[in-house]
């Protein structure tokens, strides 16, 4: 079956918006009686990932697709690109500028704290053409 | 499966089918159809904001009258601190307290000094146990029913222990029992109530079975009796035993200033209250220890059955707190409370299903989709007309069958525009002569 899909456009820098793909995402979920304990976890991995796109790409878009096994949460942006990986999934690390950080962004949590909400997680990027980000969440 | 208790109903003669309430409930639980409001009983949270903003009063709460305490032989009021709020020029509680005897009770008890009791079993708690944080105040009953409506993850975060009303009630009646030497059925116990949502957690209590109270008389019935008593010289007796903090739970922080929990947040307003609770889902208040929302502005003093504007009562709350010695509840109440009295509960708080829009997942599915393609034939005015608060709750209405499309005014004044083109197309269509 091909089940939900839905795309959520995310703008570079669009703190007014923040949160709002997010939290439909969320309500989808729960509109659709997925278990709460797995709301809980997609809503912060899919919270970090969409302030991620905000923070640090140039734009791009969240996509959920939902199916009777499992949520999957991709976002894919237009870059610049993550050039060390290893480094960015360090707890702490974080290239955020002083405008994010004194929003409170900027703690180098984003990364591991989506590995950890979510059963997979799968990360690939291309500097100077862009990041792709999946997650899986069984249901 | 049984019909929900509400104390929130519509007065059907005095609404006029005006949008008002429609567009500010919290769950959504409001249609106007045929002109009048309907309340979905499963999705109302009693929370009073329905209440308190319509125009034509037709919003009201079922409450106990006054007279109802006569089917006791023995009656206890037990007032809300917000009580004390209500009356301009009041020294001192022990004259409101007074007052109350005067209306036919036995005896007063102080809600405040349940609170003051939750208070030190709370400390205890976040002590003692390892528990999630934000530990999430289970005070305002309409915060609690919003949890479970809406955000079902964050029940395990809730306090497990019983209201101040309850936990007063018990203590109440043991207490008069005790010292007239009279059965507990004789005893009648009346809490004396700022909100509906109270009054549905005595008849439908969550995370235990029974109330401990028999009655809910709002404020508003009391106040222009009450308000003569007080105003009327007598000899006050001493009556109040709670301590300022515990007073001080009628006010929104009131009960976070209780706590003396240096990291905790007090929040007032149900939708400030949703909105930190979509942080609280998305992790992103981790380090707080302790959350108190309620549904009112300003906490139970801006309750829909109270008499007084709420920031004009908090003031006098605050008045009536400041000569109060600076005593903390954890120090005044004695541990035996916590030991004696069934304070903690004994069921679970279950999670809603309502917002779900099938059992089935699958079928879930295919109705979300269907709720999308009809919301994108609708015009996104949201304008309620229709009677359903959005656009996208008409077209989650019509998908689950409630609603049809015509119901929509802007797509109604389209079709009829077609179809007076269709007729008039009909009427000019033109003759050909007849061949000769």
């Amino acid at each position: 079956m091909s089940g939900i899909r839905e795309v959520f456009p995310v703008e570079a820098g669009g703190f007014t918006t923040a949160g709002e793909a997010s939290a439909t995402i969320k309500q989808i979920l729960k509109k659709l009686g997925v278990d709460a304990g797995v709301v809980r976890r997609v809503a912060v991995a899919s919270y970090e990932v969409e302030l991620n796109l905000i923070i640090h790409s140039l734009g791009g878009e969240l996509l959920l697709h939902v199916d009777d096994h499992r949520v999957r949460i991709t976002s894919q942006d237009r870059g610049p690109g993550i050039p060390d990986i290893d480094l960015a999934m360090r707890e702490g690390y974080s290239t955020a500028s002083e405008d994010a950080r004194s929003l409170g962004f900027g703690a180098g949590m984003g990364l591991p704290n989506m590995k950890r909400n979510a059963d997979q997680f799968a990360i690939t990027s291309d500097p100077g053409v862009g990041t792709c980000i999946q997650m899986d969440f069984n249901i | 499966m049984p019909k929900t208790y509400h104390s929130v109903r519509l007065e059907k003669e005095r609404c006029r089918g005006c949008t008002t309430c429609l567009k500010r409930c919290p769950t959504e639980a409001i249609r106007v159809w045929d002109g009048r409001a309907h309340i979905l009983d499963e999705r109302c949270i009693d929370c009073g904001e329905c209440i308190n903003v319509c125009p034509y009063h037709a919003k009201v709460a079922t409450t106990d009258a006054l007279s109802s305490i006569s089917r006791f032989p023995y009656r206890i009021a037990l007032p809300a601190p917000t009580l004390y709020g209500q009356f301009r020029g009041v020294a001192c509680i022990d004259d409101i307290l007074t007052g109350l005897l005067h209306l036919g009770f036995d005896a007063v008890f102080e809600v405040a000094r349940g609170a003051d009791i939750v208070s030190k079993a709370i400390m205890d708690a976040l002590r003692h146990k390892t528990l999630p944080k934000p530990l999430i105040s289970a005070a305002c009953p309409a915060i609690v029913r919003l949890i479970q409506v809406r955000f079902p993850d964050l029940i395990d975060h809730i306090v497990d222990i019983r209201q101040p009303m309850e936990v007063a009630a018990l203590v109440a009646k043991r207490e008069f029992c005790q010292a007239n030497d009279v059965p507990e059925d004789q005893v009648g116990c009346f809490f004396i109530t700022p909100c509906p949502a109270k009054v549905t957690a005595i008849r439908n209590p969550i995370g235990h079975e029974l109330s401990a109270l028999d009655g809910a008389i709002s404020i508003l019935e009391i106040y222009g009796m009450l308000s003569a008593k007080i105003r009327k010289p007598m000899p006050t007796e001493k009556l109040a035993t709670s301590t300022l903090f515990g007073v001080g739970w009628a006010k929104g922080g009131g009960e976070c200033a209780a706590l003396h929990a240096e990291n905790s947040l007090a929040v007032g307003g149900i939708e400030h209250v949703i909105r930190v609770l979509e942080e609280m889902e998305n992790n992103k208040l981790s380090d707080l220890e302790y959350f108190e929302g309620q549904a009112c502005i300003g906490g139970c003093v801006g309750g829909a059955l109270t008499f007084e504007n709420s920031y004009i009562a908090k003031n006098a709350i605050r008045k009536l707190m400041a000569p109060m010695p600076d005593l903390s509840p954890d120090v005044a109440v004695d541990t035996k409370y916590l030991r004696n009295y069934p304070l903690y509960n004994t069921l679970p708080i279950l999670p809603s299903s309502i917002m779900r829009l099938d059992e089935d997942i699958g079928e879930a599915m295919r109705k979300l989709e269907q709720i999308e393609t009809i919301t994108k034939t609708l015009p996104g005015y949201d304008c309620g007309a229709c009677g359903s608060p959005t656009c996208h709750a008409l077209a989650e209405d019509m998908a689950l069958g409630f609603a049809g499309e015509m119901d929509c005014i802007h797509k109604l004044k389209g079709r009829l525009q077609d179809m007076a083109q269709q007729m008039l197309e009909i009427s000019h269509t033109p003759r050909t002569p007849r061949a000769k």
